[in-house]
């Protein structure tokens, strides 16, 4: 008996029923059941995630100019962009504006945090998904070159520099040892790449888990420390001394000249490695496009990297801001946080008490009782669940909708709103990339288009780091060295009640906090996260999620191996933030994999 | 064990003080440098869960010793002090960490890389509770701040590098934690979930 919900998509829970628990090399704990029809393929996906419990628990009367803190140990991944997500809200809601310099400034960490993120995601989490270590073993170092050298000008690419690392990555498979590269399905057949490609994804593997400790070092120098950088309410924290050799914590120009050349770096390694690989990748996966899910339906992006600060305005953000419903690209809808009809979280099938399940509630209402009930079908114990109902409650994650929409947020729903906005710099590279694979932009809303998207959103940002890098020099070298404003620091300056709300584009989406402050103390705050959007159960009108949706009537090759299901949940770089209270004392390496 | 004076020593905490006794390692560290002067050979690290990511200070690290919430199977509030080689060996065998990414996977990029720390040294406590969100550290655990600080003390010691009590108390700006994530603050007006 099929199913049909209201975002477009046919459920058949009938057939064999998969359970992956847990979904390995994400970040947080997440479980996915599906169900097969005779043909091996996806005919109704259930996703279900472990999330923290509303960090008002933890905020509720602490002093708001600390929030940041606090939310930055939310995640493991996220930590800068929820700090900055955090001082917006609290200088949206106080009114409290900062310098040129600190927005340049805020912006080189977002947009460094968004490279890292990308290249990190893609190597060390995602490549795998595609890529088949044990066959780079059987790759001819000197084919790999010419392969190599064909696609760029990227200097490591000789016979011998590949024969030394197969060399080397046969070592380290030989000890018995994958490490990293435990959680995989070696061998299988949903695996496409010639074992050349393998070993040059393998190398670039490695190169980038060398490279990226120099991004983060942007972060070390503007945020004071690492892993854990500095933030402030009113700007940023590093005091500006041109003139200045070595003062603890200034910015001089040493330290500007030592960020320049770290942009150099990374631009070098998106253009000629990252998005070369993601292409040549993905011309071996042209017939394997699903995944799309709601991509092509409805995605959400609240835009981020103001031009000039104070002014979050659509027209001022460089990364896109706006909606897309029903899959119509020619309108893009405005997107307003403050608005308690826009943005609402839905409990009916999450693991929350509301009054009235029915309705959604505005985060700035929003509450966060739990109740953990299973639905009547559920098969198993509280304790040790074998197979959730999705008819009744599934997920720790609540079901965040925009005007009733579930949407999908991230790289590639940045893509396609400034797309649908007809913007040069996000459409060009786009038709492009389309164009070199030979495939038309349908093709974009899949699983490979999300991972393309992310390679193409490195470069872009790789470019903006340039571009906020000099006009921040060519403002201090103005004598403007202004990095922080404090008139409003004291709370006595502040409003008895205020309310407000900071949104950044996360690496893996939209991301938004709210918060109430009431005699200088929080008095509510809430986040919703990227995850929460993408990875949302269903809502009391039946819309599915949007992984749930990316899974719908993919083929598997194997449903013992689930690869694909892996894959295009990869693809979304899922972040649940840190699960520890449900991870088992014996948490398996490898998804445990059962079916029914 | 031979011991040199110029090998560089990291001393590193990880786990999320946000989840109960998932932040002893974290905690562990921030009062070890609350206490204690280190040579400039030792670098004390909040590692947070930033899993993959302390790769590089790994690399640049000759001897490591991790402070870390572990599930031994053991009573709530037991230290073990675990060794070298048997590290992974012992990772193999359970998953050492209870973070998302896993440590030994953070190990076995840096050996990936051929820049592992020659030596690695993991204080482990058992913990009690790691459901309680935003709650503070349970009784045993937080009990075994000081006796794993004695540990890092007497293994630095073995390894020829110095921690000194501060002859004058750490100005609270300077302390590993700040913002009112510090030990005291964070479980001070901290409510009953």
């Amino acid at each position: 008996m099929g199913i049909q919900t209201p975002n477009g998509f046919k459920l058949h829970n009938s057939g064999k029923r998969i359970v992956i628990d847990p979904v390995t090399r994400i970040e947080g704990r997440m479980r996915v059941e599906v169900n097969l029809d005779a043909n091996n393929v996806i005919r109704n996906a259930v996703s279900t995630g472990t999330m923290w419990r509303g960090i008002e628990v933890i905020l509720k009367d602490r002093d708001p100019r600390d929030a940041w803190a606090f939310t930055e140990r939310i995640c493991g991944v996220c930590t800068g962009t929820h700090a900055l997500t955090s001082v917006r809200a609290v200088e949206n809601a106080l009114g409290i504006t900062i310098p040129e310099n600190a927005n340049s400034i805020r912006n080189l960490m977002q947009l460094a945090l968004q490279v890292h993120d990308h290249v990190v995601h893609f190597y060390h989490l995602h490549a795998l998904d595609w890529v088949d270590v044990v066959s780079a073993l059987s790759a001819d170092p000197r084919a790999t070159s010419t392969l190599a050298q064909s696609i760029s000008n990227w200097p490591l690419s000789s016979p011998g520099y590949f024969k030394d690392l197969q060399t080397r990555l046969k070592k380290f498979v030989e000890s018995g040892q994958l490490g990293p590269f435990k959680n995989g399905y070696w061998g299988s057949k949903a695996y496409k790449l010639p074992p050349e490609a393998n070993l040059m994804a393998v190398a670039h593997y490695l190169e980038a888990l060398d490279f990226q400790k120099e991004i983060v070092k942007i972060h070390t120098i503007f945020g004071g420390k690492n892993p854990h950088p500095n933030w402030l309410v009113g700007g940023v924290p590093c005091p500006i001394n041109v003139d200045g050799t070595g003062a603890v914590g200034a910015i001089n120009m040493e330290r500007l000249n030592l960020i320049s050349s770290i942009i150099d770096h990374l631009t070098e390694f998106n253009e000629q490695v990252y998005l070369p690989d993601v292409a040549a990748i993905g011309s071996f996966y042209k017939d394997w496009l699903y995944g799309g899910g709601l991509s092509g339906k409805s995605v959400l992006a609240y835009g981020d990297v103001p031009e000039h600060a104070n002014d979050y305005s659509s027209r001022n953000l460089k990364l896109p801001r706006g909606s897309i419903i029903n899959g119509n690209l020619s309108e893009v809808f405005p997107v307003d946080h403050a608005n308690p009809d826009e943005i609402q979280e839905f409990v009916v099938h999450s693991w929350y008490k509301y009054p009235d399940e029915t309705k959604g509630l505005h985060p700035w209402d929003g509450v966060t009782e739990p109740n953990y009930v299973l639905g009547p079908k559920a098969k198993g114990t509280k304790t040790a669940i074998e197979q959730l109902d999705e008819s009744g409650k599934y997920s720790w994650i609540k079901a965040p909708r925009w005007r009733g929409h579930a949407m999908e947020v991230g790289p590639l729903a940045r893509w396609v709103v400034g797309y649908a906005q007809n913007k040069a710099e996000f459409k060009d590279p786009v038709d492009k990339f389309l164009k070199d694979l030979d495939l038309p932009l349908s093709a974009l809303f899949s699983t490979l288009g999300r991972t393309a998207a992310r390679a193409l959103e490195s470069v872009w940002a790789g470019r903006q780091m340039r571009y906020f890098q000099d006009k921040l020099v060519a403002n201090i070298k103005a004598g403007d060295s202004s990095t922080a404003n404090v008139d409003k620091w004291k709370p006595e300056s502040w409003p008895k009640e205020a309310k407000g709300f900071g949104f950044t584009e996360a690496p893996r989406g939209a991301l938004a906090h709210w918060i109430k402050i009431k005699q200088t103390k929080i008095d509510n705050y809430q986040c919703v996260v990227p995850t929460t959007w993408n990875g949302s159960p269903r809502d009391p009108k039946g819309n599915i999620g949007a992984f749930e949706a990316s899974l719908m009537d993919t083929p598997m090759v194997n449903p013992e191996q689930p690869l694909e299901i892996l894959r295009t949940i990869h693809s979304f770089d899922p972040c649940l933030a840190c699960a520890t209270h449900v991870m088992s004392p014996d948490g398996q390496e490898l998804a445990t994999v059962k079916v029914r | 064990m031979p011991t040199s004076s110029t090998d560089r020593i990291l001393v590193l905490g990880i786990g999320n003080i946000l989840w109960a006794d998932d932040g002893f390692g974290v905690r562990a560290v921030e009062e070890f440098h609350r206490r204690y002067v280190v040579s400039d050979n030792v670098t004390i690290l909040d590692g947070g869960t930033q899993g993959l990511y302390l790769v590089s200070y790994l690399e640049e690290a000759d001897r490591l010793i991790v402070f870390d919430a572990i599930d031994y199977g053991l009573e709530p509030g037991e230290l073990k002090l675990v060794r070298d080689e048997e590290v992974p060996r012992f990772t193999g065998a359970k998953k050492m960490s209870l973070h998302q990414t896993g440590f030994q996977e953070v190990i076995s990029a840096a050996d990936l890389l051929g820049r592992c720390p020659k030596h690695l040294a993991l204080i482990g406590c058992q913990p009690r509770d790691l459901d309680d969100w935003g709650g503070p550290l349970t009784k045993p655990v937080s009990d075994q701040i000081g006796p794993a600080i004695e540990l890092v003390c007497a293994i630095l010691a073995e390894w020829g590098a110095t921690a000194s009590p501060r002859s004058k108390p750490l100005l609270e700006s300077e302390r590993l934690l700040t913002n009112d994530i510090d030990h005291q603050h964070y479980e001070m007006r901290m409510r009953p979930v």
